[in-house]
């Protein structure tokens, strides 16, 4: 097969990696967000399942996981396609390990921006709204830029539950043309663009968001 | 005697094994300037934490002009007070921290602007005038639009009084207002609060370690050691003629003599 061909199958393979990729992140950082304020804010029984989702999707592997929601959910009447369930499953993983990185970011905001905010009379959902987590804010970018690269990588798991992802279509090209190391340098080079153009997405949105923030740091 | 603003009775505090306050008594009269002095640990930063409802107390009663601070009347008894019950009584207190505690995230203007607007619902326009206003007491007209890390120590400090003033407290806590601040900046900081005093109009409590500033400024010092006041008078005879061995001992070590 000509080099041309086996770039642009993969090419579709990685459109689809970042399909799922678009969509599993936002949901992601939805889940880290929601569980993460329940973790620090909710009362004692809530805590209790933020802490049971954590712990769960943390302490069990991916792709059993992914198997799970793919393959023993339909038993239970709950059937769900390929791509949805891959969505799924990365976006509840990857969005308990940002649930740490959240609970951190609030936790690191200074003691004194809680008092000051307490003697200015503002409300508790004012406080965290408008003082603690515009700062925590700026604290999250960084790990969650890891755990984005961490989902890119992720993907390739969702190639076991017959999704044609950038995985997926090298694993069928190399059965077929067995010319694996033109394969598989393409891909480590597809995987390594798109983790890279994460990257500087999230350095940008760091610099944009530490504003003000940034120079001098914010020990004041 | 004038009605008390602040009236502690019989209050206790403790953290963990460690007792604080064991049957604190205290008053404060409506726009009178208490200073407190004396050694670290003695209990006087806890005095204004308890009062701005950053600590809880373990026994006892506070009163804030004339209502109960950690209690509510509730079906004729007394209660631990609701968060509504605090969010009302808070409206009485301001307070400026000895580390500022300004929200970086915020110019100088928003620092003080945005209690003002979100708490007290006043407008965009109302809340920039009065702050314009306050910047321009404390003498930062030209720095509402910088952020608070752009700020000196003394700065920064000056925008953490107006922040405290923008909300109209009738009592202000200060609480070592000048400790984090290189000695050279302190005078600016002390200004602002000297000018306030001669309005007469706040009742001010401050936590300090300037001496020569707590005797030009306030019409009563407290010397508190161990979580009770050893001492209290009128400056000129605390810092004169203290009668208490703690107080002059306490006294010679500060002021050299």
């Amino acid at each position: 097969m000509e080099f041309g061909e086996i770039v642009s199958v993969l090419l579709q393979g990685a459109i689809v990696t970042i399909k799922i990729v678009a969509m599993a992140l936002p949901l992601a950082a939805l889940m880290a967000f929601i569980f993460g304020l329940i973790r620090l804010y909710a009362p004692a029984p809530i805590k209790q399942i933020a802490v049971l989702y954590i712990e769960f999707f943390r302490g069990t592997s991916a792709l059993i996981q992914l198997y799970w929601i793919y393959f023993v959910l339909p038993f239970f009447g709950i059937s769900i396609d390929a791509m949805t369930a891959g969505v799924v499953a990365l976006g509840l993983n990857i969005g308990a390990y940002g649930t740490e990185v959240v609970r951190g970011a609030i936790q690191s905001v200074p003691k004194g921006q809680y008092e000051a905010s307490v003697a200015l009379n503002f409300t508790s959902t004012q406080r965290v709204w408008h003082i603690i987590l515009p700062q925590a804010l700026v604290n999250m970018i960084p790990p969650f830029g890891n755990l984005a690269i961490e989902l890119v990588k992720a993907t390739s798991l969702v190639s076991l539950i017959t999704i044609g992802d950038l995985t997926f279509k090298a694993k069928a090209l190399a059965d077929m043309t067995l010319q694996v190391g033109e394969i598989f340098g393409v891909v480590l080079v597809l995987y390594f663009l798109m983790a890279q153009c994460l990257s500087l997405f999230f350095r940008y949105l760091e610099k944009r968001l530490s504003r003000g923030l940034g120079r001098g740091g914010i020990d004041q | 005697m004038k009605k008390p603003i602040i009236e502690f009775k019989n209050v206790q505090k403790r953290f963990g094994d460690t007792t604080i306050f064991n049957d604190f008594s205290f008053r404060v009269e409506e726009n009178e300037i208490v200073s407190i002095i004396g050694p670290s640990g003695s209990g006087k930063s806890t005095l204004l934490r308890i009062l701005m409802t950053l600590e809880g107390i373990d026994g006892g009663y506070i009163n804030v002009n004339g209502e109960s601070l950690w209690h509510m009347p509730w079906n004729g008894a007394y209660v631990p007070a609701s968060n509504k019950h605090l969010h009302k009584m808070r409206n009485h207190l301001g307070m400026v921290f000895q580390h500022f505690n300004l929200f970086p995230h915020m110019t100088v203007k928003r620092n003080i602007t945005e209690a003002p607007m979100r708490v007290k619902g006043l407008s965009r326009q109302e809340a920039e005038k009065a702050a314009d206003d306050l910047l321009e007491l404390v003498g930062l007209a030209d720095k509402a639009d910088s952020y608070p890390n752009d700020l000196s120590g003394g700065q920064k400090q000056r925008v953490g009084i107006a922040r405290a003033l923008a909300m109209r407290p009738s009592i202000l806590l200060l609480d070592e207002i000048t400790s984090a601040l290189d000695p050279e900046l302190v005078d600016e900081v002390l200004d602002v609060i000297r000018n306030l005093a001669k309005e007469q109009s706040f009742t001010m409590l401050l936590v300090t370690h300037e001496m020569y500033f707590a005797r030009e400024i306030s019409d009563r010092v407290c010397f508190f050691d161990n979580g009770a006041i050893v001492e209290e008078g009128k400056p000129e005879d605390i810092f004169t003629a203290p009668k208490e061995v703690r107080t002059k001992a306490f006294l010679n070590a500060y002021l050299g003599q």
